[in-house]
């Protein structure tokens, strides 16, 4: 079999294998639909988000913290996902098993890449279906907004996966990895704009913010599920599509060269 | 499972040369020396046990062979290729049973099986090597739903899954009941009659003397022995023993070629039953424990294994 048929065989097993496992299952699939079915709930009575001073237009809370569940959706798939995944299959031997044998560590990529794929895809789906469905938050008609949706989702996914792959190098066991993958993926949320309104934080954290990646992956969705108006609530007052390509660009080489070097089926001792 | 020659061949390897060769082989953690200067040919076809005491270096010698780990010095080839180079069509005509894995396995055994020899060029079918392992039953079974002995044999399944003209195993029986182990060494029979070559290491003497056609016996690195498998610490060490307890209660014992003689006797001297009389032909295990203690190689109490162990986790 070539390295692309069986990559394509590594995404089916790999897929399969995320959704056998209660963890991954719960805190990286479910863990966004939990979250923004609690905020919506919690804020309920808070009334809507930019309302004028008689409570009148504005969007409801949920429909605010849509982007962002989104955003966090694409990193726990690629980053959280990965990062946990991959060094707990070091430290258990599959990835020593896997070395043994003729597979191609490209093809081994790809069934990673494409398990966070589909399931990044199938959980933001979901997440559409249910915020439109269950919730009734109003989702965009125009096409245009669905094709931005689309390019941010892919370079949002595809940069996360490779991070994780990188960040898998970090935990120095598989028992550590969540305690190492976790706190890392949830400040990054907090300071991005997931949990809490951007517009609402301090500028040097949202500063700090900027220089990762999560920040523009909900700036992207926001830009696509916010109507016009909030644009003025960023920080340069527009959606900056332009620096969110760029940014998550960077942030793709990166994780491509980082798990370029830093991969390896075994910790070898020389 | 008939396996054939398969035409897959290194440059300038003939059916002649050894599969594997090893010359001189060192591998130091720091001052410590795991492998000290080792050497030994296994030739196409044979199947080679390598024994020795936990932590003697034969796990390290075995993963330098796999192309796990860098030799610090020495000569190794297998299959006619250098494993520090090891490529991807290189590993496809290698089987590897890894000492312990412990991974999670939420796909069922029939799965597994399915998925790795998709990994190779010319696998063998699912359903004869869970024939061949005994697991038919527990073909939609998932891997960690197992017991450990099951477990085992799905390692040894993975390892063969491949058709491999060279198989090593490293304490492939751990966990095994006899009843699993005495399966196990007729698969390795087979196996062995299509041509495999095998490199076994266990710490179950008889299952070495039952599969082996030679032995090699390492204590603190360096090859003690190595030989035909009932050859092994030369003739001598297989001479029968007799002992017994003589008039003041001290065990005495004698080698001979002639144990009936010497109980004869023994009987005329004591005039009746001599007291805790034995007549012992030295088994393999007594033969290797002889020989392990007298190069001063009884299980050391911090092993070199283990240094290698955390040696490579400072140094990742």
């Amino acid at each position: 079999m070539s390295m692309v048929n069986l990559g394509a065989s590594r995404v089916t097993y790999e897929t399969k294998v995320y959704f056998r496992s209660f963890d991954t299952l719960f805190f990286t699939f479910l863990f966004p639909f939990i979250m923004l079915g609690i905020f919506t709930t919690a804020f309920s009575a808070s009334g809507n988000i930019g309302a004028a001073p008689d409570g009148t237009g504005g969007i409801s809370v949920g429909a605010y913290y849509l982007p962002g569940m989104l955003a966090a959706g694409m990193l726990l798939s690629g980053v959280q996902n990965l990062a946990v995944d991959i060094a707990t299959e070091k430290g258990d031997g599959t990835l020593k098993r896997l070395g043994g044998t003729p597979l191609s560590p490209i093809s081994y990529f790809i069934g990673k890449i494409g398990q966070v794929f589909v399931t990044g895809i199938l959980q933001a789906a979901l997440l559409l279906v249910f915020a439109g469905l269950v919730l009734g938050i109003a989702l965009p008609t125009d096409p245009e907004k669905w094709a931005t949706f689309a390019w941010v989702f892919v370079l949002g996914v595809v940069t996360s996966a490779f991070l994780g792959i990188a960040l898998s190098a970090l935990p120095r066991s598989g028992k550590s990895a969540t305690a190492v993958v976790i706190p890392i993926v949830l400040i990054l949320q907090f300071i991005s704009g997931v949990y809490l309104r951007f517009d609402g934080l301090p500028e040097w954290m949202q500063n700090l913010a900027s220089i990762f990646p999560l920040k523009w992956m909900a700036q992207g969705m926001r830009s696509v599920f916010l109507p016009e108006s909030f644009a003025a609530l960023e920080q340069n007052g527009s959606w900056d599509l332009g620096l969110v390509a760029i940014a998550l660009s960077v942030w793709l080489v990166v994780g491509l060269v980082l798990s370029r070097i830093t991969f390896r089926w075994i910790r070898r001792d020389t | 499972m008939p396996l054939g020659g398969r035409g897959w061949k290194a440059v300038g390897m003939s059916d002649s040369d050894p599969v594997v060769r090893v010359r001189d082989l060192h591998k130091s953690y720091g001052s410590a020396e795991a492998v000290a200067g080792v050497s030994f040919d296994i030739e196409r076809g044979e199947t080679f046990a390598l024994l020795g005491p936990n932590g003697a270096g034969k796990s390290t010698t075995i993963e330098i062979l796999e192309g796990y780990r860098y030799r610090t010095s020495g000569e190794v080839s297998v299959l006619g290729v250098d494993p520090h180079h090891g490529g991807l069509g290189w590993k496809a005509r290698l089987g590897i049973v890894l000492q312990s894995t412990g991974e999670s396995g939420a796909v069922t055994v029939a799965e597994q099986l399915t998925h790795f020899a998709g990994f190779y060029p010319n696998p063998r079918k699912v359903g004869d090597v869970l024939d061949a392992v005994g697991l038919r039953e527990q073909a939609a079974t998932r891997i960690n739903k197992l017991s450990g002995g099951q477990r085992r044999r799905v390692d040894v399944a993975l390892g063969i899954i491949g058709r491999p003209e060279l198989l090593f195993l490293d304490e492939p029986t751990t966990g095994f009941d006899p009843q699993a182990r005495r399966a196990f060494w007729d698969l390795i029979r087979m196996l062995k009659s299509e041509g495999t070559t095998i490199l076994l290491t266990t710490h179950y003497l008889d299952e070495a003397a039952q599969l082996s056609d030679r032995a090699g016996v390492i204590a603190r690195g360096r090859l003690i022995d190595i030989g035909a498998i009932d050859q092994i610490g030369g003739a001598d060490a297989r001479i029968p023993l007799v002992r017994w307890r003589d008039a003041s209660g001290i065990e005495r014992e004698v080698r001979t070629e002639t144990p009936a003689a010497v109980v004869t006797s023994l009987v005329d001297q004591f005039h009746g039953e001599p007291v805790d009389l034995e007549v012992i032909r030295p088994s393999l295990e007594d033969v290797y424990l002889e020989l392990v203690r007298a190069a001063g190689g009884e299980e050391p109490e911090r092993t070199v294994d283990a240094i290698a162990q955390a040696a490579a986790e400072a140094s990742a």
